[in-house]
């Protein structure tokens, strides 16, 4: 076989055109620019000010950018283009995601500054450079200092999302994919208590993040080598005229799929969620349940619809399988779990198949539905997070189901709300858990996955019993004597739980100009 | 010659990464696997850049190798900590977090 000749531009001088330069336009890509300054200012601050000082302009300099973020994706909200010789597309389902995201980076940045969870003040760590055991890091438990890093950080791996949820091209999204992960690789071990836990977070998710996105590359490169282009519109004219190979088109989707299977933390490639939601700082764990999901689902929607959307009926399938599987380990294995953050984390999973039953619908309904359940969710597992960080021993979080005995007659208020919060996690009528499901289940139905929807309602029985087992441990059973004291006036804390239990109400009793603004994103569709 | 070779040796080298992933108990060489596995798939993209007859494929390359040293950056502090903790860098003696 001869492979055709390579023409190098600079081996003939005589007909070098001269290179196009893209036209970036600025205004449409301004959140993403904003967050990306936001991290730089963030690292200027680090390099430049004294440590007490930085502890008072990090969290307002992080909590404005996002916000300016946030207006500015309101702003561009009709616009409909792909930019930067179409590398990223600003279109109904972007900006949608996008501005979710922005605001449960929000959330995490009021989690992240919350100074009077005790004596310590904080959830991160004050250095993360000393080593547990050592000498002075138990006077570090309670020390002032904190790593305020933390704060860029976040922006950075913001950023990442915002470009991973825009991208239109499949490389663009991979070095998107890397600019989310890495950072939250570290975030995940920066806990102030139980270093060793923290630490063997960072350790795992790294090492299989690392070892999942190498499939998501190889996966790029197979479709490269199908189609000749990484560009996702490309890729789908690429697959509907049928004439290249079709090896490397399946094996590629496959091997994407791996990648975003990981990130959303389906079945079977689950196995880094709880270990790593149970050993990350609580603030940093509530972020990563929420906004990584959104962004990964983000990535993975376009994908499937815009590049593989002509090859449904082959991988519709899949995601069945993967739904399936998803939802019934996360529901079944949860009911072993005696750690509340840990069974927090196999909801997780469950929601991730619940959301896998949207994809499988494979229609706009199933688009909205999914975009809108990411929100009901996000925020109701924020809150629900934020309220485990309340809850605590002497030596850091009361982790452990049988501290949580009783805490419904020694602090009625907090256990009422997180209470509300799990039948939302449940999905009882009357919280955006029911009408998010809704939303996601009828889309099913119109497209024609019944049966599916049927396991589905089966796993959300059994989820739900694990559920109540909590409510009723709270509610039902005498408070142990050296039962976990509740933080008292944490205020950051109290918005957070606030904002998220009165955003499930309100989302579960009138959901209507949610789900319509999701529709009208989901409407006009991805832009090629 | 064949480019179709160069792809299988790529492929070969990534199952290999894959292989040394899962079988290996020192975090530095897990890692290490992980990187043989990138450099594989840049073996694969220049060669697929040669028969697509595009250079779009040796573009990602480089990306590639960025954002591969970027990663080395965060993998080798995260490892390090765990190390000086531990004094192991065994990926078998990190099993605090389980069931």
């Amino acid at each position: 076989m001869s492979a055709a000749p390579v023409v190098l531009a600079a081996s003939s001088a005589t007909t070098v055109a001269p290179i196009q330069t893209p036209h970036v336009e600025y205004s449409s890509i301004s959140p993403l620019l904003i967050v990306l300054g936001l991290a730089f200012a963030g690292i200027l601050v680090e390099a430049f000010a004294a440590s007490e000082a930085r502890r008072r302009i990090q969290p307002v300099l992080a909590f404005a950018g996002f916000a300016a973020a946030f207006i500015a994706v309101v702003l561009l909200h009709s616009r409909r283009a792909t930019l930067v010789s179409g590398a990223l597309a600003i279109d109904g389902p972007t900006l949608f995601l996008e501005g979710t995201i922005l605001l449960f980076g929000l959330f995490a940045v009021l989690l992240v500054a919350e100074r009077r969870l005790d004596s310590s003040g904080g959830a991160i760590v004050a250095s993360a450079s000393v080593t547990p055991g050592a000498a002075g890091s138990t006077a570090m438990q309670t020390s002032k200092e904190v790593q305020t890093e933390a704060y860029p950080l976040l922006a950075f791996s913001v950023s990442g999302m915002l470009m991973f949820v825009a991208s239109n091209n499949l490389l663009v999204m991979f070095v998107a994919l890397e600019i989310l992960s890495l950072p939250l690789y570290l975030l995940a071990g920066l806990a102030r208590r139980r270093r060793l836990l923290s630490q063997e977070a960072a350790m795992k998710y790294f090492l299989l993040g690392a070892f999942s996105s190498a499939f998501f590359l190889y996966g790029l490169a197979m479709i490269y080598g199908y189609a000749g282009t990484v560009r996702l519109g490309a890729i789908a004219d690429a697959a509907g005229s049928a004439s290249a190979n079709d090896t490397y088109l399946y094996l590629g989707m496959g091997l994407l799929a791996v990648g975003f299977f990981f990130k959303i933390g389906a079945a079977p490639f689950h196995s880094w969620t709880p270990d790593v939601y149970q050993g990350s700082p609580t603030p940093v764990t509530a972020f990563m349940a929420a906004a990584t999901k959104v962004a990964a689902f983000g990535g993975l929607l376009r994908v499937f619809y815009v590049a593989f959307g002509g090859l449904r009926w082959d991988w519709r399938p899949v995601i069945w399988g993967v739904a399936i599987l998803t939802m019934a380990i996360g529901a079944v294995l949860a009911l072993t779990q005696r750690d509340i953050k840990r069974m927090l984390a196999y909801s997780a999973i469950a929601h991730a198949g619940f959301l896998l039953v949207g994809l499988a619908a494979a229609n706009t309904d199933g688009l909205s539905g999914s975009m809108f359940y990411l929100v009901t969710y996000g925020f109701t597992t924020i809150a629900a997070f934020a309220v485990v960080s309340l809850v605590r021993t002497g030596d850091g979080e009361a982790s452990d189901l049988s501290q949580w005995q009783g805490l419904g007659r020694t602090s009625p208020w907090l256990a009422g709300i997180f209470a509300f919060l799990l039948l939302a996690l449940a999905g009882i009528p009357l919280t955006s858990g029911f009408t998010g499901k809704f939303a996601v289940f009828q889309s099913a139905i119109e497209g024609d996955a019944t049966p599916l929807v049927v396991i589905a309602l089966v796993c959300s029985a059994i989820a739900a019993f694990f559920y109540v087992r909590v409510i009723v441990l709270m509610f039902f059973s005498d408070p142990p004597a050296d039962g976990p004291v509740v933080v008292t006036r944490p205020s950051l804390t109290y918005a957070t739980v606030g904002v998220g239990a009165l955003v499930t109400l309100l989302l579960g009793v009138a959901p209507q100009p949610l789900l319509d603004l999701a529709s009208h994103a989901a409407a006009s569709g991805f832009v090629r | 010659m064949n480019p179709g070779n160069y792809l299988v040796l790529s492929g070969l080298l990534f199952a290999i990464g894959a292989v040394g992933v899962l079988v290996r108990r020192n975090a530095i060489v897990v890692f290490m696997c992980v990187e043989l596995m990138l450099n594989a798939v840049n073996l694969s993209l220049v060669t697929f850049s040669r028969i697509q007859g595009n250079l779009e494929g040796q573009v990602i390359a480089f990306f590639v190798m960025v954002v591969a040293a970027a990663e080395v950056v965060i993998g080798l502090a995260i490892i390090l900590t765990i190390f000086r903790t531990r004094r192991s860098a065994s990926v078998d003696d990190v099993n605090l977090l389980k069931y």
